[in-house]
């Protein structure tokens, strides 16, 4: 009985490094983008722990990339050039900035909280272009040159190296987020998005909760903002904008939040998809990503998000039959990404 | 030293006074039928064009353009109400709203761009409005003078709507209560689809006026949709003395900031945003929910 749930968790790992071993095979010359994407990708797990397991609504969530881009960039430029060192700082630097934007944002519910989101967000770009001595301000943080990695594998100009490097740490995080989401934290986690009253109500401490998951979010995006800065040597301003946020959560929405899986996959298709449409024309790329957008709303009332699981959960729930109580087992539930809109203040926090 | 500080104030007073005209029809919104429209400076930006096309294209003048071309942006997007807002309505969660009004926001965008062309799309002012102004004291741009009073007209004129007429009533009674309000014959479809046309054409009417403060480029419904939620929020929805006081004061923050330290771009703007949203999570003069 233990054993399935365990290869349910297994599945996602092994899915990542059969496609990118696919991926490696398929577009040798095009390793840069594809290690971009995996950056990109960890950007939306970070906002996939927020959003889809925590309800937190936020459009901030590339300033904690950014964050961790410019301190890994900052440390290289400062004489720390082992790459997985760089990463820690990453992580470590995300994982800051999300534990004092959490201690903000996760204070409201609704439109204070998206609002606190977004000017977190905005003040973290406004000072990335002021700090040019930190950022190089418009012209971005250059010439970041790591040494090679575990001292072993330099940096190659076909990008195999930083390739290989993001699919390692793109495993290793998924790994330990499979690990955070079913832990009894991860769980409370969840009851607090389904219904913050109720999780309150048996004892939950749910703001401490809350802004710590905000803070490891923080790191998972860090170490993705640190994996760029690596990678391509440049970190720009547009790493920490209100726009990457924005498709940041559109990934999310078309994989689905609340499962893992879903933020890798819609992070992979808007990217790939964007690759070849947007570089024949950016406005006709612009005007259907809304019109699927759209499109989302219409046919799914309730979103991709719960559209997917729904149909995942009604395809297992007919295997159920024939396996026994398997079912229970498991963690598939309904996600609500954005929780329950009734009160702007979480219970408790009231003076 | 006292002549910077009151044409600073002016420039404030008319910055505030554009923020205030889009932002109360996003604010009429969200506290009538609780969307978070984002795609609000999408029809501002709708509003600007239309109007940039008729004054360059076809010649008319801008007293004229004015009201046809807010009149042209409320036929365009009442479709859009039948088919799209509606679904959204008072219950639906923020992140379908988000989806669905960025989603909107994304294709007016690319159509624009596909139909004008990517460039800066000027609004010429007639000559009357271009030039300066003597006041006796002094002088000032006679456009700013235009759109404070503009953006007095609008409050006032809202108010004596809102407060004085009969739609005025029903529709604070949809906004109190709408289920009581439906049960007691009002049309609350008709009033709502009523108000979204208020609140787009006066989006409209400020992404016109205040061409010469926020330009119309192609990504002016992007670049300005965060500053139009955030000064509803920090002045609460549905709240006109609110909606103009979160205005004024930001234009003011804003303004002077990027006087005093222009390299610090908007940091002092969303300083405040934080601060305020902080303290007042439903906006400084909105109401608990």
């Amino acid at each position: 009985m233990a054993a399935r749930p365990l290869l349910g968790a297994a599945l996602v790992p092994l899915a990542i490094l059969l496609v990118s071993g696919l991926g490696y095979a398929a577009f040798p010359d095009d390793l840069a983008f594809l290690t971009h994407l995996i950056a990109i990708s960890l950007l939306v797990l970070s906002l996939d722990l927020v959003t889809g397991y925590c309800g937190i609504a936020t459009l901030g969530q590339a300033a904690l990339f950014g964050v961790g881009a410019y301190a890994a960039g900052n440390a290289c430029l400062g004489g720390l050039t082992d790459p997985v060192l760089l990463l820690l700082v990453g992580a470590a630097a995300g994982g800051a900035a999300g534990l004092a934007s959490g201690a903000v944002v996760t204070r409201f519910r609704g439109l204070p909280q998206l609002v606190q989101s977004i000017a977190i967000g905005q003040l973290a770009a406004a000072l990335a272009n002021k700090l040019a001595s930190w950022t190089g301000g418009s012209d971005g943080l250059a010439g970041i040159e790591p040494g090679p990695v575990l001292g072993l594998a330099a940096f190659d100009i076909y990008s195999r190296t930083a390739y290989v490097l993001a699919v390692a740490v793109l495993v290793l995080v998924v790994i330990g987020l499979t690990i955070l989401v079913r832990s009894p934290f991860g769980a409370t986690c969840r009851a607090i998005r389904d219904d913050d009253l109720r999780a309150r109500m048996i004892g939950i401490a749910v703001y401490p909760r809350l802004v710590v998951m905000y803070g490891i979010a923080g790191a998972v995006a860090g170490i993705g903002g640190a994996l760029t800065a690596i990678t391509t040597g440049v970190v720009g301003l547009d790493s920490i904008g209100f726009e990457r946020s924005a498709q940041a959560l559109v990934m999310l929405t078309l994989g689905g939040a609340g499962t893992l899986w879903g933020a890798l996959v819609g992070a992979f298709l808007f990217q790939v998809v964007e690759h070849f449409v947007a570089a024949y024309n950016p406005f006709h790329w612009i005007t259907a990503v809304g019109a699927f957008l759209v499109l989302i709303v219409v046919l799914m009332p309730r979103g991709l998000a719960s559209g997917l699981p729904e149909m995942v959960r009604s395809f297992r729930s007919s295997e159920v039959r024939s396996s026994g109580s398997w079912l229970s087992s498991t963690s598939l539930r309904l996600p609500r990404p954005f929780g329950s809109f009734k009160s702007s203040r979480l219970p408790g926090r009231q003076p | 030293m006292t002549r910077t500080i009151l044409s600073l104030a002016f420039d404030a007073l008319a910055y505030g006074m554009v923020l205030f005209i889009i932002s109360i029809g996003l604010s009429i919104m969200m506290g009538l039928v609780r969307v978070v429209n984002l795609a609000h400076g999408a029809f501002a930006m709708m509003g600007g064009y239309i109007a940039s096309t008729l004054l360059r294209g076809a010649g008319l003048s801008y007293l004229v353009t004015l009201p046809l071309a807010v009149a042209a942006t409320v036929a365009v997007t009442l479709p859009l109400e039948r088919l799209l807002y509606r679904r959204l309505y008072r219950r639906t969660d923020p992140l379908t709203q988000i989806l669905m009004t960025i989603g909107i926001t994304f294709v007016i965008i690319g159509t624009a761009n596909y139909l004008l062309g990517p460039t800066l799309k000027p609004i010429p002012l007639p000559a009357s409005l271009s030039g300066p102004l003597d006041l006796g004291f002094r002088t000032v741009p006679t456009h700013r003078l235009f759109v404070i009073a503009c953006g007095l007209a609008t409050a006032l004129g809202l108010w004596l709507l809102l407060e004085r007429t009969e739609f005025g009533i029903r529709l604070r009674a949809s906004v109190d209560n709408s289920d009581m309000a439906e049960s007691l014959g009002l049309r609350t479809d008709l009033i709502y689809a009523a108000t979204f046309a208020l609140a787009v054409g006066l989006g409209a009417f400020g992404g016109i006026v205040g061409a010469e403060l926020l330009p119309i480029e192609p990504f002016y419904a992007l670049r300005y949709m965060v500053t139009f939620l955030v000064v509803v929020s920090v002045g609460g929805a549905g709240s006109i003395p609110g909606a103009l006081a979160a205005s004024l004061l930001l234009g003011l923050i804003d303004t002077v900031g990027k006087y005093v330290a222009p390299e610090f771009g908007e940091f002092f703007f969303y300083s405040a945003v934080i601060a305020v949203v902080a303290i007042f999570p439903n906006g400084m003069l909105g109401r608990a929910q």
